[in-house]
């Protein structure tokens, strides 16, 4: 894909017959991109370990309340709808940046930072409401595999979060350059993993508990 | 206030024991030779610059070599260590080890052979060979690579570590089985320094498998379609794509059982719901592909050796190909089969002990193809080759010892006997470090510019084949006697003790090996100028590796060459090579984004060792800053022009040694023996004395 070729520094001066710098740079970011969907699928991996082990463990609770008992089904849904929503924003954000529109850009990665901010800030709020109930991950098997998975994919969003918020701080300092642009697909890539992960999430460990 | 500073960090933890004071004093006084060495010869800023920052692949292979060899003696020691053990220790005598200490020790060999040496040997030849096998100038991303390379490094020093701090390293075995390695029965730090050497490590192999799965799958020259690529690039890219399904596996594992231990949860506990069985499932899922991981590069080697040694293209280049990717998919379903007794079942038992025999036909299909390349070739018995006859060996035994052990009525006689320890030694020593030999010494007039001695590679070889035969044919036998692995103390009336003093010979003679490899090299330097390869093709080989000047420039290949035919070199030779069209070439900097990255990457490992929290809080923020600094730096490449590209080929040929008038192919009789240079080496260190020269020194 001829991403924003022309906005490419330095393309006056290239007179050459063999590949141009310009390839050189479209093929790279090919094969980042590539790479990177590489390292999603390990990533991916690491959550089916985590998945598979919240299956074994999730009845162990050694005497404990149950999922079904714990969980609460309006914050989940509002958890989902949160990240589904932004994943939608992140796309629309895409496609302004592949027009090269800055501050749509910003508008709308905007909009997901604060959507994801706000999924965060609903997670925590639920793991402190299960800390201060004495829920922990010592607590139990289950909580254990339950804190273990529900977290990490909650570190993945912070991460993103990280992620984002730097990018964009890189959008408004140097422009929507190939480079920045490059970097906001992968993030985008990431961002729409992290939500097909909590849709497992959302089936395996909160819907699945109440049937 | 203590507490926070140093975590569990305390006097006790300074060595103290013969064997923690004897490696903290070996560490640090090969550390101090090298340092003053260094120094003296004014050379930091040349290592810095041309070495350790590196991103050249070929640097960083040479590198995994360097270290990996040094970890090799270091993980052979271990095995000397316990046969002498086994050998000493039968009813009144001890033995000079305590079971604890013995414990360690077999428990560290196995870390230190699989991911140290044997994993670290393996990327550097993929890291040397696989891109100038595809015709490519680089790797799809040389910052992972070096970061790969830090990490691993990282692991290394961790694995150590605990002769200096700590003074206990792991005492349950290379997989650190659950519950034996949780916080109840293993209190001490040895479990958490085995964590995080695999935990550092291992993020550098997946790192670095991403890397190698993106320059084989994108970068092969114009025209190197798949079904072209050379066999090792096969292999290796077989190998990786599996480290790339598996090695997160072993990551999400480590971490689980790192909260069990440093948090408290309960995944792999005996109490709070937690199932130590799911470890032993998590683990091996990993842990059995692991070894495929390793043995399936080295059959990629056998196959270039086989095949250039013979004369002639590879038997059935799609059937062995098919093989490797046979023996890769399969490898990902067998892992049960290491644990048929945990009680699964006969279901899941069998159909585990069905794939293990299954796996056995696209082995044995490779195995063929081999030795159909050989009938009716012209066959030069190189060292290569040698190994390669031994590796054809030893392996058919260790895999027709596995397919034993696939059967479930039989293992539930031999699991965690000797007979087990017999059959793997045989399969990795055999198939992965006979793998390692033949390939380095098949590539190290490319690597090194000089060809190696041949005349004492043979008596090393001869010196390995012989030992180990006597060290793991013994084991075998031992092992259908009843004796299970991992004992420190056994009864005479066993009958057992000719046998381990049998196996303790052995591996004698295999240490002798060793010193002969290591005299090998020597003597090829102090022979350099006959020795040197002025062609860049001292094989007559066959893929393009061989078509670059020995040593390959920084770039590689001036121009990029265009494949029409699997074999590309041999069919170019057959054609002129026509005049080098000079071009720009962009060649990534060298980075030391890596280094930082491991170093705290190893604190915050440290860190969570000794439960010092600041430590490992702040390690951790500083890994995210050097990310991003790197990854929003565009900076990271410059442009060799066509110009300069063209004064440096014209100033390597005009310095390059002319090519010598041929003498006989064989020319053995001229070839230094061991008893030259010891001579030589005598006479030289004779002649320092004599003259006083180490004043000048």
């Amino acid at each position: 894909m001829g991403l924003g070729r022309g906005t490419a520094p330095g393309v006056a001066q290239v007179v050459a017959e063999h590949k141009t710098p310009i390839d050189h740079e479209a093929e790279a970011s090919d094969r980042v991109l590539f790479g990177f969907w590489v390292y999603l699928m390990t990533d991916l991996l690491m959550f089916s370990v985590l998945f598979a082990v919240y299956a074994v463990l999730h009845g162990n609770t050694a005497g404990g309340p149950s999922g079904r008992e714990l969980f609460s089904q309006p914050i989940a849904l509002t958890e989902t709808l949160l990240l589904l929503t932004s994943s939608f924003t992140c796309g629309i954000g895409m496609i302004a940046a592949r027009l090269g529109n800055k501050k749509q850009v910003l508008a709308w990665f905007g909009v997901t930072f604060a959507l994801g901010l706000a999924f965060l800030g609903f997670e925590i709020k639920e793991f402190i409401q299960f800390f201060q109930e004495g829920h922990t991950l010592r607590s139990n098997a289950f909580l254990s595999s339950f804190f273990t998975l529900v977290g990490t994919h909650g570190l993945h969003i912070t991460s993103g979060l990280l992620w984002m918020g730097i990018t964009l701080g890189y959008v408004v300092k140097r422009g929507l350059n190939n480079h920045l642009v490059r970097k906001l697909t992968l993030l985008s890539l990431f961002w729409h993993f992290l939500d097909i992960v909590w849709i497992f999430i959302f089936t395996i460990v909160y819907l699945m508990a109440f049937v | 206030m203590k507490e926070i500073l140093i975590g569990k960090l305390n006097m006790h933890a300074l060595p103290h024991e013969w064997f923690t004071i004897g490696g903290t004093a070996a560490f640090g006084a090969l550390a101090l030779v090298a340092i003053i060495i260094i120094t003296r010869m004014k050379r930091w800023k040349w290592l810095w610059n041309e070495w350790l920052t590196s991103v050249d692949p070929k640097k960083i292979g040479i590198m995994y070599f360097l270290v990996a060899g040094f970890m090799l003696l270091r993980g052979g020691l271990d095995a000397i260590m316990i046969w002498l053990q086994q050998a000493l220790s039968v009813d009144g005598s001890q033995g000079y080890l305590s079971a604890d200490h013995f414990q360690q020790i077999f428990t560290a060999h196995g870390n230190i052979m699989v991911f140290f040496v044997a994993m670290a040997f393996i990327f550097g030849l993929i890291n040397y060979i696989v891109p100038l096998q595809i015709g490519a100038r680089d790797l799809a991303s040389p910052f992972l690579n070096t970061l790969g390379f830090w990490l691993y490094i990282g692991g290394v020093i961790m694995v150590n570590m605990f002769f200096a701090l700590g003074g206990e390293y792991a005492a349950t075995g290379w997989l650190a089985i659950a519950p034996l390695s949780g916080k109840e029965f293993s209190p001490g730090v040895g479990v958490d320094y085995w964590i995080w050497s695999l935990q550092i490590s291992g993020v550098g192999t997946t790192l670095a498998a991403i890397n190698f799965v993106m320059t084989i799958l994108k970068m092969r020259a114009p025209g190197m379609t798949i079904w072209k690529m050379p066999l090792f690039t096969w292999g290796s890219l077989c190998s990786m794509l599996m480290a790339v399904s598996v090695f997160p596996l072993l990551t999400a594992t480590l971490f689980l059982m790192f909260f069990d231990r440093y948090i408290g949860t309960h995944f792999f506990t005996m109490s709070g719901g937690g199932d130590p069985m799911m470890y032993t499932n998590l683990i091996w899922m990993w842990g059995h592909p692991e070894v495929y991981i390793l043995v399936i590069p080295a059959f990629g080697v056998f196959g270039e050796i086989v095949s250039t040694f013979s004369r002639k293209p590879i038997a059935s280049y799609t059937t062995n190909v098919l093989g490797m990717i046979g023996v890769a998919v399969m490898s990902l379903s067998v892992w049960l089969h290491h644990f048929f007794t945990m009680g699964a079942g006969a279901d899941v038992n069998a159909f585990f002990g069905l794939m293990t025999m299954i796996i056995a036909i696209p082995t044995s299909v490779l195995v063929f193809t081999w030795i159909a390349t050989m009938y009716k070739g012209r066959i030069k018995f190189t060292v290569p080759m040698l190994w390669f006859l031994g590796f054809i060996a030893l392996f058919t035994i260790g895999g027709i010892a596995g397919i034993m052990l696939g059967v479930p009525p039989a293992d539930f006689q031999l699991h965690n006997s000797l007979f087990l320890v017999a059959h793997f030694h045989s399969n990795v020593i055999g198939g992965v470090l006979f793998g390692i030999f033949a390939g380095i010494t098949f590539w190290f007039p490319k690597i090194a510019g000089i060809k190696l001695n041949e005349r004492i590679g043979r008596n090393a070889f001869w010196c390995w084949i012989t030992g180990f035969c006597l060290a793991f044919i013994p084991m075998y036998v031992l092992g259908l006697m009843g004796a299970t692995r991992r004992l420190d103390h056994y009864s005479s009336s066993t009958g057992w003790q000719p046998f381990y003093i049998l196996m303790l010979i052995g591996g004698i003679i295999i240490m002798i090996g060793v010193a002969l490899q290591l005299a090998q090299i020597l003597a090829s330097i102090i022979e350099r100028k006959r020795l040197v390869d002025t062609t860049g093709d001292p094989w007559n080989g066959r893929s393009l590796e061989w078509s670059t000047p020995s040593p390959a420039p920084s770039y590689n290949f001036t121009v990029i060459p265009t494949v029409t035919t699997r074999d590309a070199f041999w069919e170019m030779k057959k054609q002129a090579l026509p005049k080098p069209q000079y071009e720009d070439i962009r060649i990534p900097k060298n980075t030391a984004s890596g280094i930082y990255i491991s170093l705290f990457a190893f604190l915050a490992g440290f860190g969570f060792v000794w439960e010092i929290v600041w430590l490992w809080v702040v390690s951790l923020i500083a890994i995210i800053v050097c990310i991003v600094l790197r990854t929003f730096n565009d900076d990271t490449e410059y442009t060799l022009t066509a110009a300069e590209v063209q004064k440096l080929e014209e100033a390597r040929q005009a310095k390059a040694p002319k090519p010598q008038p041929a003498s006989a192919d064989d020319a053995d009789e001229d070839e230094m023996g061991i008893w030259d240079l010891i001579k030589i080496v005598v006479a030289w260190a004779w002649g320092v004395v004599r003259r006083r020269e180490w004043r000048k020194w």
